[in-house]
């Protein structure tokens, strides 16, 4: 763990960059400055400022995107903001749950176990739904990091809770996902066919239907 | 600088065998999201009218090439595990034998180059004894166009 990434975190114990910071990462991409103050229920003027602090803390990137109208009084570009892509993580007192990962990853790769790791995904999947039996499954993923958001008639998956593995293990780790989502479905008491692998860029890989039977 | 990869599959059954059959309907689907992949320059195509012809080689009737270049590695990681083309890998299993020794080998070559199959070959044979290098290596241990442009010459500049 190291101090920058806890004094990063701490910045969000304010609940104004709190909210902002959620606001730009549901965003999804570029987020303007009067969006995210809207949402956060702030002046731009605040949110401005509290939004500058998060890119210097490197929990937020700024970037500016050119105004729809082109030439002589369009106006300067609009500063937007992005979730940064990089992870924070801090744990007391110090874990280090990713390398464990990392090797147990190697060591299916070494024995050919994919399919035994995908069957104690999809178990592990279950008990955790089998917990949370009656939530709706968007709260279970929510609460689990997935960052769920409804488009095209799909709840789809802002974010891959097991990045940095699925970096590192794609197949492995993807596969793996999809199992521990069909088997949370399972636990649910849901169809465990609603969830798919529906990958797109810089998101997690699985989409499930919206209801039953879609 | 863009980025050469050759991908090998051991196929478990000839291309036209009926075990086969699910996987060379996928062909034409799964090569035109690669052609149309933001980054996609150029893959190895042995028909420019049959979208299913695979290959044609002289290293073993078993042997499944592809052979493509891209601008970058991140494009190229979209494409292959970011895209349908991941539903895919799932299921090599069903299709292929595994493979004990490294069948991936990526590379990088100058914009406008398209390097040769021969010469694919011979960089996965230098990743097999030699291990990772900026000459031939893989997504574990990627290298980036700066530190191959840079090698070996530079470095003997350098120091």
């Amino acid at each position: 763990m190291s101090t920058d990434d806890l004094d990063a975190l701490a910045l969000l114990n304010d609940p104004v960059r709190r909210s902002l910071y959620e606001a730009v990462a549901a965003g999804g991409g570029d987020v303007g400055r009067g969006e995210a103050a809207e949402a956060a229920g702030v002046s731009r003027t605040l949110a401005g400022h509290h939004l500058d602090k998060l890119v210097e803390a490197g929990l937020l990137e700024s970037g500016f995107r050119a105004p729809a109208k082109k030439g002589p009084g369009s106006g300067r570009p609009a500063k937007v903001y992005r979730r940064a892509r990089g992870e924070r993580s801090v744990s007391l007192p110090p874990r280090d749950y990713v390398t464990l990962a990392s090797v147990l990853a190697g060591v299916v790769d070494l024995l050919g176990a994919e399919e035994q790791a995908e069957q104690a995904a999809r178990g592990a999947g279950e008990r955790i739904g089998a917990r949370h039996a009656g939530e709706p499954v968007e709260r279970v993923l929510g609460e689990r990091g997935y960052e769920p958001y409804e488009e095209g008639g799909l709840l789809r998956l802002r974010n891959c809770p097991f990045h940095v593995l699925a970096v590192e293990e794609p197949l492995l780790v993807c596969s793996m996902n999809l199992a521990l989502c069909q088997g949370l479905l399972r636990g649910l008491g849901e169809d465990p066919g609603r969830a798919r692998l529906d990958p797109r860029p810089g998101e997690c890989c699985v989409a499930l239907s919206k209801t039953n039977g879609d | 600088m863009h980025l050469a990869q050759l991908n090998l599959a051991h196929l478990r059954a000839p291309i036209d065998s009926a075990e086969l059959a699910e996987f060379v309907a996928l062909l034409e689907p799964i090569n035109a999201v690669a052609d149309a992949a933001p980054g996609f320059v150029w893959r190895l195509k042995e028909s420019e009218s049959d979208p299913t012809a695979t290959v044609r080689h002289d290293y073993g009737d078993y042997l499944l090439v592809n052979f493509s270049v891209w601008e970058s590695l991140e494009s190229l990681w979209n494409y292959v595990y970011r895209s349908p083309h991941l539903d895919v890998l799932r299921r090599r299993r069903e299709w292929f034998q595994r493979m004990a020794e490294p069948t991936m080998v990526m590379w990088w070559v100058p914009e406008g180059t398209i390097p040769t199959l021969a010469e694919a070959m011979e960089r996965l044979e230098r990743l097999k004894t030699e291990g990772p290098s900026p000459e031939a290596f893989t997504y574990k241990d990627a290298y980036d166009s700066s530190e191959a442009a840079n090698l070996p010459a530079a470095a003997e500049a350098r120091k």
